[in-house]
């Protein structure tokens, strides 16, 4: 039990974080009409891109002055979140701009 | 006192990271409403944006170094990289092929969780293995398992069903367990921790890979999400490593929403998750109590433009047939020539018509068809008795009514169009084969129905002619 406790008291920060975002995450999609599912699975894919910052932290004290897995890893790692990002906003808009285009006409 | 600009330029930092999150989570509650989707997607974009540039100006690691200059430029010239080919790419691909899409770019992000997670795991400095190990693991199985979807969803990669695979995959999946918990708990350096760490990247690659061989069919969307859910969870773990808290919470939140994405899909199936997971559905199995039905019923291609011409309310139902064949063009310019002749045309949409839930909102949308022609399911229902004509296009379970009276069937209890009701059936398909479920369709031997057997692209297209000659 202390155990417990003590494990609460010192990672309370993550917990109070965790369990608030899921909550965040339940409500904001719960009420979601089917015709956004996809674009909105695809914006989500894209906010999960913010992985971009651990390549950008990596890569940002990643010893240039020679060859490195760290170095070879942390440029895969930056390209990959930012294919994630750009991809992923860009693909969300065009879908969404199809709507867009027919509400109008 | 000292380190004051040090303490200075990280307050800036976290408050920038708390705005990006709650970009995040406006941009995601605007996307979630039609009239402010677009203004979402561009806030959630600002908000990774903010993240990016305040990080490569602010970030100090522990011992107080920013980012060097040089380190700065290789960076930006990535993203360059990364952000050109990425729009482009994402320009450039066909509506129909939006799934894959979604799945290919879900796949890099998970790859970036690996990559982050396997490169930091030996820093010294990292005092967080767990979660290093957890990133690891579900960032690589959210990698080959959402490349497996994207190499599915473009028939490049077909099913492969075996029993023994159920398993293999609890062998493998036990090892995973097994590997991580000797890591985190072992002190004597049996084996070199560098070995033990690309087993476990090695083991989760494989495990992603066999975990979404034997889903096919419409079970896939599901799994797209769940992956989904899988990425934002990985980046969340990544963000513990560096305390992040825009990492954390953006990723924690992805990984909540698209569980609940995941969830309400299957809901709309019927399904429960698990079983989507095992992959019980699809396949042999279901079709063993097949019977006898009746007579198929034919109809010439003039018949069915006379009687759409002379109707007064038609019904489109769409299904994944349709986007197969990249009919829905097509489909438009018929529902055009149809409206002119004061026919009245409606698009009976259910919630997972297409490849993903709103797919086929998005093809019919880009192929000009006005927003309020299309339909969703619990409204056209009621007004099914009153319609002459059901237009079925390569959809096959959405309309089948053993969902409503077959208690044996494994799609019962999942919510249908109603197209029996209507007053005439036109059913448009390949041929009699059935579909994701592999049940049979006793609609498909109604009297009301008749079938036009042909590629629904081409169909419609004589369909076209036909009633323009008329």
């Amino acid at each position: 039990m202390e155990q417990v406790l003590i494990y609460f008291s010192e990672n309370r920060e993550a917990i109070f974080i965790i369990l608030l975002s899921i909550f965040l995450g339940i409500e904001v999609i719960s009420n979601v009409p089917s015709v956004l599912h996809t674009p909105l699975m695809s914006g989500a894919n894209a906010i999960s891109g913010v992985i971009i910052i651990g390549g950008i932290i990596l890569l940002g004290h990643a010893d240039l002055s020679e060859f490195s897995l760290e170095l070879v890893l942390g440029i895969m790692a930056v390209l990959f979140g930012t294919l994630n990002v750009a991809g992923g906003f860009v693909v969300t808009d065009r879908m969404l701009n199809m709507f867009k285009k027919n509400k109008k006409g | 006192m000292f380190g004051n600009t040090i303490q200075y330029g990280k307050t800036i930092l976290d408050f920038s990271y708390l705005v990006a999150a709650i970009l995040f989570v406006v941009g995601l509650k605007l996307l979630s409403k039609p009239e402010s989707a677009k203004r979402g997607n561009l806030w959630a974009a600002a908000g990774m944006l903010l993240a990016i540039v305040t990080t490569l100006i602010l970030h100090r690691d522990n011992s107080g170094n920013n980012i060097p200059l040089t380190n700065t430029i290789v960076i930006i010239a990535v993203i360059s990289v990364g952000t050109v080919v990425g729009s482009v790419i994402a320009r450039r691909v066909k509506m129909t092929a939006m799934p894959q899409m979604v799945s290919f770019y879900n796949a890099t992000g998970g790859g970036a969780s690996a990559l982050v997670a396997l490169m930091e795991f030996s820093n010294l400095k990292n005092t967080s293995p767990l979660v290093t190990l957890l990133g690891l693991i579900i960032g690589s199985i959210a990698f080959s398992g959402s490349m497996i979807a994207y190499g599915k969803l473009n028939g490049k990669i077909k099913d492969w069903k075996s029993p023994a695979m159920k398993y293999v995959n609890l062998l493998m999946l036990a090892l995973i367990v097994g590997i991580t918990a000797f890591m985190l708990v072992a002190e004597s350096p049996i084996v070199a921790p560098e070995i033990l760490l690309y087993s476990l990247f090695a083991l989760s690659l494989v495990y992603g890979v066999f975990f979404v061989m034997p889903i096919g069919g419409a079970d896939m969307p599901v799994v797209i999400s769940l992956l989904n859910s899988f990425t934002g969870i990985a980046a969340a773990m990544a963000g513990f490593i560096y305390d992040n808290q825009a990492m954390i919470l953006g990723g924690i939140f992805v990984g909540a929403a698209g569980t609940i994405l995941t969830l309400l899909m299957c809901k709309a199936m019927n399904r429960s998750l698990l079983s989507v997971i095992i992959g019980a559905f699809g396949g042999g199995g279901a079709a063993a109590g097949e019977k006898e039905m009746g007579t198929i019923k034919e109809i010439s291609l003039s018949d069915a433009s006379v009687l759409l011409n002379y109707s007064k309310k038609v019904v489109i139902i769409p299904g994944y047939g349709l986007a197969a064949a990249q009919a829905q063009h097509v489909c438009s310019e018929l529902d055009k020539l149809l409206t002119e002749r004061g026919v009245e045309v409606k698009y009976a949409i259910h919630p997972v018509a297409g490849r993903m839930p709103g797919h086929m909102n998005v093809l019919l949308a880009e192929a000009d068809v006005p927003y309020e022609k299309l339909v969703e399911m619990d409204e056209i229902n009621p007004d099914m008795p009153n319609t002459d004509v059901a237009i079925i296009i390569g959809a096959n379970d959405v309309v089948n009514p053993a969902a409503i009276d077959d208690p044996s069937s494994p799609i019962y209890g999942m919510p249908i169009i109603n197209a029996r009701e209507a007053k005439n059936i036109i059913v448009m398909k390949r041929g009699m084969g059935k579909g994701y479920a592999a049940i049979e369709n006793s609609l498909f031997y109604h009297d009301k129905t008749r079938m036009l057997f042909g590629d629904a692209k081409d169909t419609l297209q004589k369909l076209l002619s036909e009633i323009k000659n008329l």
